[in-house]
């Protein structure tokens, strides 16, 4: 039987209101909504798809505070067959190498045969989580992936390019496949889903459980601040009759080679 | 006293929002400008599992109380399908409650699996022209004949009767005249809606017109007398268990409605700019708006409450008439208020709260108006002297 671990964040919800904290250290996501990083709802998907298709254990991991848990929820919701919740309060100022470490802490004993993860996310842009996870397993890890293929041992892909180009690329097993969006149509938690979910086992474990200490996961990048641009720099406001506003907008679209 | 939100209701309401949210505006305002069913929407809850939500699991459900499907209804009302989503699937929901509660074990078996699936409809078949609101007074008869009831008269707003194989229909068996009490003597039949004997005709309305409601007229059908619900001559009493998780869910529906209204309100005020300044700057428009809020979240917490009363035992019904008066004032004051909001836009259907408002305006109605909540209210928790 396969063992797939499908790695998920959970982030801000897209329609929630983003604003920055006054101290400029994050977002003030003390009442907002979140959901699924949209790219690991793709990985998700992929790692069920191949549940569907014959013998597969689908674990799940997130490293977040206590709401994460609702993450791993709607996961075992849709599908996955148990998760782990990966929290300490050493973890909260952590960065993408942190994440990785903890996680990486996790899967080592379990042997899995494929690690999902989302290109990067919605959040915090990063797009490193991935790539590090893999390193630190010592597997091979290929991103963008659009297209995936199962094949006696090896798993072939499909991944994005710039411009449109696809590039196909083999990969022996295990490895790390970190996954664009919109490569599926990913399923809803069905309301037997989430009844089982329930009684799906859900492993809370601290930095203690995995072997690690506040020192390993302490960062070495630190966000100054976050801010938003002030309005109006770099805009440049095109006046005038509708006919010669359109001609100097095509004008300026030639210009900066955008068309 | 634990208001911290429950793990598995945050995820029923997260998917239910997910999977409406597929279901935009557009498909909404055309299906209720053409009158068409929505089967696309219909169906994709049906797949996820959503009829069968206080169905027991041993009948296919999922075995869940009032609180869950109302808390489903509510994320449905709360999507761009607002009422006609609402009315899409509610009925499947709640309307077997009196089956679940009074049906035989044969006749469990044989229609709570297809309702948990969505295969089969029912109508609820009530209301009749000439009782109104006092049911005693309805006058649909059932008499007997061997083994079977012939069934003849008339029921007015059936909703879905265009799409139900079933109707669940409450008819004299004893003349309102010969029983003790007057609500003694009526009947509870899960009856096929057969065109060879019921003849359905569309009524026209204010709003919801994607899903049909309607007259029906009834010529000698003939039930089966195992298709009687419960005893004979107790079914205004078994249907109780259809119609207080009737205004539950409702009273849901009514606060998801409302916080719709409420969203797209709040995001016109912020930007559309009139006099140079947004709209929502000025307290006339930002003041309703913030009241409308705390009425829906005061409307949020009664229909909670009546659902869980409901769901550890509670059948006295007065929590559950008091959330539904006080959600659909609630509900049907944010919509006005949002479309208040939008000025001359609220009134143009592209802007779709035109929509909600007409929508909203059933539930001041329907299921119960709310005179008969009040009524219920002053005489049975109140005390006061029956005034009718
Ligand atoms: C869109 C829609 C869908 C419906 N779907 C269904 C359905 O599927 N199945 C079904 O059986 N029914 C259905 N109904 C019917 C609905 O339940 C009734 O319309 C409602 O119960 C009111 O009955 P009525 O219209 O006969 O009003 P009436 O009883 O004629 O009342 C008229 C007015 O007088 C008031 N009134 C009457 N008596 C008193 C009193 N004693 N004290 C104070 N005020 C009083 C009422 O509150 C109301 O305002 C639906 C109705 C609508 C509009």
């Amino acid at each position: 039987m396969k063992k797939i671990l499908v790695c998920l964040k959970q982030v801000p919800h897209k329609d929630a209101r983003l604003d920055v904290r006054s101290d400029g250290s994050w977002i003030q996501d003390d009442n907002i909504k979140f959901e699924i990083n949209d790219y690991d709802t793709y990985a998700l998907e992929e790692a069920l798809r191949l549940k569907d298709q014959g013998e597969a254990e689908v674990v799940v991991a997130t490293v977040g505070p206590e709401r994460a848990a609702q993450a791993l929820r709607t996961a075992l919701g849709m599908g996955a067959d148990r998760a782990i919740h990966i929290w300490d309060d050493a973890l909260a100022e952590t960065d993408g190498l942190g994440i990785a470490k903890a996680l990486a802490a996790a899967a080592k004993d379990e042997n899995f045969d494929i690690i999902f993860t989302g290109l990067m996310s919605d959040d915090a842009n990063c797009a490193v989580t991935g790539p590090m996870l893999a390193e630190l397993l010592g597997i091979p890890h290929i991103t963008a992936v659009v297209k995936t293929e199962f094949k006696n041992g090896d798993v072939e892909v499909e991944r994005e390019l710039e411009g449109g180009a696809l590039e196909v690329a083999s990969l022996p097993q295990p490895c790390l496949l970190a996954v664009q969006t919109g490569i599926n149509e990913v399923r809803y938690a069905s309301l037997k889903g989430i009844m089982q979910a329930k009684k799906k086992p859900l492993d809370k474990k601290d930095l203690g459980e995995l072997g690690l200490d506040a020192a390993a996961v302490a960062p070495k990048l630190t966000v100054e601040k976050i801010f938003v641009p002030p309005k109006g720099a770099g805009a440049e406001i095109i006046e005038g009759p509708a006919d010669e506003v359109a001609s100097k907008l095509v004008g300026k679209i030639k210009e900066l080679g955008l068309f | 006293m634990d208001f911290a939100p429950d793990p598995e209701l945050r995820a029923i309401e997260q998917e239910v929002q997910k999977l409406a949210a597929t279901f935009g505006d557009d498909y909404w305002l055309d299906h209720d400008e053409r009158k068409a069913f929505p089967w696309e929407f219909y169906r994709a809850f049906a797949a996820g599992g959503w009829m069968g939500t206080i169905i027991p699991e041993k009948y296919g459900g999922a075995g869940l109380g009032v609180l869950a499907a109302g808390t489903l209804l509510r994320a449905v009302a709360g999507s761009a399908g607002a009422m006609n989503a609402g009315s899409t699937l509610h009925l499947s929901i709640f309307g077997m409650g009196p089956v679940i509660h009074h049906g035989s074990e044969a006749m469990k078996q044989r229609y709570l699996p297809p309702t948990a699936t969505g295969e089969l409809h029912v109508s609820f078949g009530v209301t009749e022209d000439d009782a109104g609101t006092d049911t005693s007074r309805i006058r649909t008869f059932a008499r007997r004949d061997g083994d079977r009831f012939i069934v003849s008269g008339k029921k007015v707003w059936n909703t879905k009767a265009q799409q139900a194989q079933k109707i669940l229909l409450l008819v004299r068996t004893t003349p309102r005249e010969e029983c003790a009490k007057p609500l003694d003597g009526m009947t509870l039949l899960l009856a096929d809606l057969d065109p060879a004997y019921c003849e359905i005709r569309e009524i026209l309305k204010l709003g919801r017109n994607a899903v049909n409601s309607n007259e029906v007229f009834i010529h000698d059908l003939p039930v089966p007398s195992e298709d009687v619900v419960g005893e004979v001559g107790r079914g205004f009493y078994q249907l109780l268990d259809g119609i207080n998780p009737e205004r539950i869910m409702l009273a849901a529906e009514a606060v998801g409605i409302g916080r719709r209204a409420l969203e797209l309100a709040v995001a016109y005020a912020k930007q559309r700019v009139v006099f140079d300044r947004p709209i929502g700057q000025n307290q006339a428009i930002a003041h309703p708006l913030a009241d409308s809020h705390s009425e829906l979240e005061a409307a949020d917490l009664l229909w909670q409450s009546a659902a869980w009363a409901y769901d550890h035992g509670d059948r006295s019904g007065g929590k559950t008439n008091i959330a539904k008066l006080r959600a659909a004032e609630a509900g049907f004051r944010a919509c006005d208020r949002a479309l208040q909001t939008f000025g001359g836009f609220g009134y143009a259907r592209e802007f779709h709260v035109e929509r909600y408002w007409r929508e909203a305006r059933l539930l001041r109605l329907a299921p119960i108006s709310q005179e008969m909540a009040l009524n219920h209210i002053a005489e049975h928790v109140l005390g006061l002297p029956r005034s009718y």
